[in-house]
């Protein structure tokens, strides 16, 4: 007899947390300090449709282009600019924290923009901001990311005028 | 990830986190997010796979108008795989971090030739 679809397993989300805690733990490293908020979201709400909207991506995977300084292991919080006329083949990662295989195979995985120039294309949304920013996430000071990283990007993102900002994290 | 869009989203402009990490999605807490239940490092997708990756995108996008309350997060319906065995082995060993230096890491080494011929680099910003 066939196991029906609903019986076969499923487990709950991951929870990176407990498990960044017990590898680090286990090597040796001191804790990783995950950022814990106290108070609720702040909010702004979208004021046209999506499909009138530009759109700008933000992408914390280590995407640097071919040619751009890559990113440094140690705290690094800078941040590359990345055209998003971009061909997907120069796009490359540099990160310590996840297994690069696919993003190395597809950068779409960790940074989507043939996926959101696609879907401009097709009218989803309105466009894809010209720019696009990367970082490299697993910044061990909260207040670098909070105090230097954050406003930044969030200036930039002003700049460009984008109506909404689409943030993928890794 | 979660800093960056309070951040932005204070300053005006909204914003959607789409995470594959619920526990760090939950504890920072952004305006808005979507959950894909996928091993991380496919954030948008499965590699070469241009149709699923625009269904998860578009998924991901729709909740601008869908979600109207600070912090929820709306629950994509893809799968990985049909069980999710893979979830028993994530970061349980090993330690992907390089050497832990000021260094840049290249992927490849006509990287870092490109980047050492280019000089200064316009448009990497140094904080």
């Amino acid at each position: 007899m066939r196991t029906p679809e609903s019986l076969k397993t499923r487990r709950p989300p991951v929870d990176h947390i407990v498990r960044t805690r017990d590898l680090y733990s286990s090597l040796g490293h001191e804790p990783y300090r995950w950022v814990r908020s106290e108070t609720p979201p702040p909010w702004t709400e979208v004021e046209k449709p999506l499909r009138d909207c530009r759109v700008g991506l933000v992408a914390s995977g280590g995407v640097y282009r071919a040619g751009q300084i890559a990113f440094h292991h140690r705290d690094d919080v800078s941040l590359r600019v990345i055209d998003t006329s971009v061909p997907a083949a120069e796009l490359r990662t540099s990160h310590f924290a996840y297994d690069q295989t696919d993003a190395r195979i597809d950068p779409n995985v960790v940074f989507p923009v043939d996926t959101l120039r696609a879907l401009a294309a097709e009218g989803v949304i309105g466009e894809l901001s010209p720019r696009a920013y990367t970082f490299m996430g697993g910044i061990y000071s909260a207040r670098r990311a909070r105090e230097t990283l954050a406003p930044e990007i969030s200036r930039r993102l002003a700049a460009d005028q984008v109506d909404l900002a689409l943030l993928v994290p890794v | 990830m979660g800093l960056i869009a309070r951040r932005v989203e204070a300053d005006g402009i909204p914003t959607l986190s789409m995470t594959s990490a619920f526990s760090i999605t939950r504890s920072v807490n952004p305006p808005r997010a979507t959950f894909l239940d996928y091993p991380l490092g496919h954030t948008t997708g499965k590699p070469l796979e241009a149709g699923l990756q625009a269904e998860i995108v578009a998924a991901g996008l729709a909740a601008f108008e869908e979600l109207d309350t600070p912090g929820a997060v709306k629950m994509l319906p893809y799968r990985w795989s049909e069980d999710d065995e893979w979830k028993r082995e994530v970061m349980l060993s090993g330690d992907a971090r390089t050497d832990r230096s000021a260094e840049p890491v290249y992927q490849r080494d006509a990287d870092r030739r490109l980047a050492e011929d280019a000089g200064a680099c316009p448009t990497c910003v140094f904080l």
